[in-house]
């Protein structure tokens, strides 16, 4: 789960990480009141789970409240990536000496978190991985010590921040630590992390990425979701426990299984077809599982055929026909739909889809070729 | 012949009073697998599955008096590392955890413990393993393989049953399958497989299944280059994943243009592997 700019820098803050004073906007009017209050100069900030917003424009300074009044009407008028702005984040405007970068994430390959600084802060920094690599200083972090102060003090020698930095620095990497760690971050970000001409840090700029599996521990972070930022049918498919990816294709996928759903996606693609969607509607699932998932299919109006793949384990392939069977008395749907079961149950599920008037197929390849023609005809 | 899991495995189930336990530990005694022990805090003296199995309330008390040399986890997500930490330290040299949707930092410290003692873990999110005709830890259906000359190492689960599924039906059976799970950590990985698989004198072709994500298959193509003297066969699953979507599993990922299916067909291909482009090719390959 992706958290905002203003909802990550709120978290830092509560470790100990100087943020700036800013507030949250939702109209202009809003934004020119705390433009007000701040004083100054002020810097307008888009609120949006996307990449780029300064270079999209999104990211805008305002010399006065009635500036920022007008930058808010333009930046809450805009999509960026195809997300439209609905909050602004209005900050004092900072006088910067240099910009740094400093996050923490899980590097899979090494198994353990990483923490990472360059001096070449505040642009994109997977592209100076790219490109300059040597420019990153990373120091893995033992998950069952935790930071030790010589690992944040060998990044402040690595990235040659200036002595008289180092005690703040070494506050704010373990500050960012704790986050991390205490909010079951995979990913807590700072770019830019600032040198203000006042001769202290800041952070100006905030990302925080929420492992998922791990929000039934915090209900504080889950309830942060901004659910405007996804697709509805993706909002819909977590309630029902389904996992559900929408593509741009025609053909609707039904699987039992991430690994055999991204294959049922492949072969598609293979035969001439392009898939509609991911979905997987997990082990042992129910037939009001099943007939949820349906339904979230049916409501992309681009799906011009269906595809049920559901190899049987513990999920029941009678189980699953019965969904298929609640559902399309509910949506009666007019696409033609291909289905597949093999496995646990398998010889009920077919008896049960008998008089359903769906296309059967034995192997997957049979399937998805079957698929494709009946999207195409 | 087999690796990791055999006749002789004497199986501790923690868990095996639940709903999810009790099923499979059915299942796993029916295809012949030595189960001599459950564990569920609470329930230590009562036995279950006819009389068949003994309950204990630890880890300690069940392999002290059982012998248990293998355990198989089935207690939900929040309570799975403890569950893993104490089988460790109840010195059970392999745990098979099934259990999905296990915090990532709950299992680097896991990993991080456990390779510590030297203690080996397959899992999690995992459908466990199948030794055909001779033990089943987990959850792959006993009747879609037979016995034979291919190791199967894998890390989706129902797309592995396709596969030994697709095996069965022209007459090919499997030494062992693993299922090594769709998480970003883990415990036993592909390479770790592929060198047992090589060692097994009965494996003679070995298929792995991979999907994007990580970088585990690129590693175990320069394995398989280095040290591989047996054929591998591949299917990697994603080819049409969008990037920066987490597809199911959380380790089936594109994350900063890195995991994507293209360039791991790649670095199997250049290390000799034949990669198929759907599951059902993969017996034809094999021949």
């Amino acid at each position: 789960m992706k958290l905002h700019e203003y909802q990550s820098k709120q978290i830092f803050a509560r470790y100990g990480v100087p943020i700036p004073k800013g507030r949250v906007a939702s109209t202009a009017s809003e934004a020119r009141q705390i433009a007000e209050e701040l004083g100054g100069r002020v810097v307008v900030k888009s609120q949006v789970l996307v990449g780029g917003r300064g270079k999209a424009g999104g990211i805008r300074l305002a010399k006065s409240p009635k500036e920022a009044e007008e930058v808010a009407t333009q930046i809450l008028g805009m999509e960026i990536k195809g997300l439209p702005v609905r909050k602004v984040l209005v900050d004092p405007a900072a006088n910067i000496e240099q910009e740094i970068y400093l996050g923490i994430t899980n590097d899979r390959a090494a198994r353990r978190p990483v923490l990472m600084a360059s001096a070449a802060g505040g642009v994109d920094i997977e592209e100076v991985a790219r490109t300059t690599p040597e420019k990153i200083i990373k120091v893995h972090i033992d998950p069952l010590l935790g930071l030790r102060d010589y690992q944040a003090r060998d990044i402040a020698v690595g990235i040659d921040l200036p002595k008289e930095y180092w005690k703040q620095f070494g506050e704010i990497c373990h500050g960012l630590w704790r986050a991390y760690v205490e909010c079951d971050a995979t990913l807590a970000e700072i770019n830019p992390l600032v040198i203000l001409k006042e001769k202290s840090l800041m952070a100006l700029d905030g990302k925080m990425l929420i492992d998922d599996n791990a929000l039934f521990r915090h209900p504080d972070l889950a309830e942060m979701r901004d659910v405007d930022e996804e697709a509805p049918a993706e909002t819909e498919a977590r309630k029902y426990g389904l996992s559900f990816i929408k593509l741009d294709g025609n053909i609707g996928c039904m699987v039992n299984g991430a690994g055999l759903a991204m294959t049922t996606m492949d072969i598609v693609k293979l035969f001439g077809g392009e898939p509609a969607n991911f979905l997987d509607i997990g082990g042992g699932a129910s037939a009001d599982k099943v007939a949820a998932a349906m339904r979230i299919i049916l409501s992309d109006k681009n799906v011009k055929a269906i595809l049920f793949n559901v190899f049987g384990g513990i999920t029941r392939c009678d189980e699953v026909a019965k969904g298929i069977l609640s559902a399309m008395a509910e949506v009666k749907p007019d696409i033609p739909m291909v289905v597949r079961l093999v496995g646990t149950n398998a010889e009920e599920g077919r008896k049960l889809l008998a008089d359903a008037k769906m296309i059967t197929a034995e192997t997957l390849a049979d399937a998805a070729r079957k698929a494709v023609a009946a999207a195409k005809a | 012949m087999s690796i990791l899991v055999n006749k002789d495995t004497r199986l501790l189930v923690q868990g095996i009073t639940g709903n999810e336990g009790l099923f499979h530990s059915k299942q796993m005694l029916a295809y012949g697998t030595k189960i001599v022990a459950g564990v569920t805090p609470g329930k230590g003296g009562e036995w279950v599955l006819d009389g068949k199995v003994p309950v204990f309330d630890s880890c300690k008390a069940a392999v002290n008096a059982t012998g248990a040399n293998a355990s198989i986890i089935f207690v939900s997500a929040r309570f799975a590392p403890d569950a893993i930490f104490e089988a460790a330290d109840a010195g059970i040299p392999f745990i098979v955890c099934i259990t999905e949707g296990i915090p990532v930092q709950d299992m680097m410290r896991v990993r991080e413990y456990l390779d510590q003692k030297g203690t080996r873990l397959l899992g999690p999110n995992c459908p466990g393993l199948l030794t055909p005709g001779e033990a089943k830890v987990g959850i792959i259906p006993g009747d879609i393989a037979i016995p034979g000359n291919v190791g199967v190492v894998s890390r989706s689960g129902t797309l592995t049953y396709e596969v030994l599924y697709a095996l069965k039906l022209v007459g090919m059976g499997a030494t062992t399958c693993v299922g090594i799970g769709g998480d970003p950590v883990n415990g036993t990985n592909f390479i770790d497989c592929l060198r047992m698989f090589e060692d097994d004198p009965h494996t003679e072709k070995v298929v792995m299944i991979g999907e994007i994500g990580g970088t585990d298959e690129e590693k175990a193509a320069d394995f398989i280059a280095k040290h591989m003297t047996k054929p591998v066969v591949s299917f990697i699953a994603g080819q049409t994943a969008p990037p920066g979507k987490r597809m199911g599993h959380a380790g089936a990922i594109i994350e900063g243009g890195a995991g994507t299916a293209a360039e791991k067909v790649k670095a199997l291909e250049a290390a000799g592997v034949k990669v198929a482009r759907h599951p059902e090719e993969i017996p034809d390959l094999l021949k």
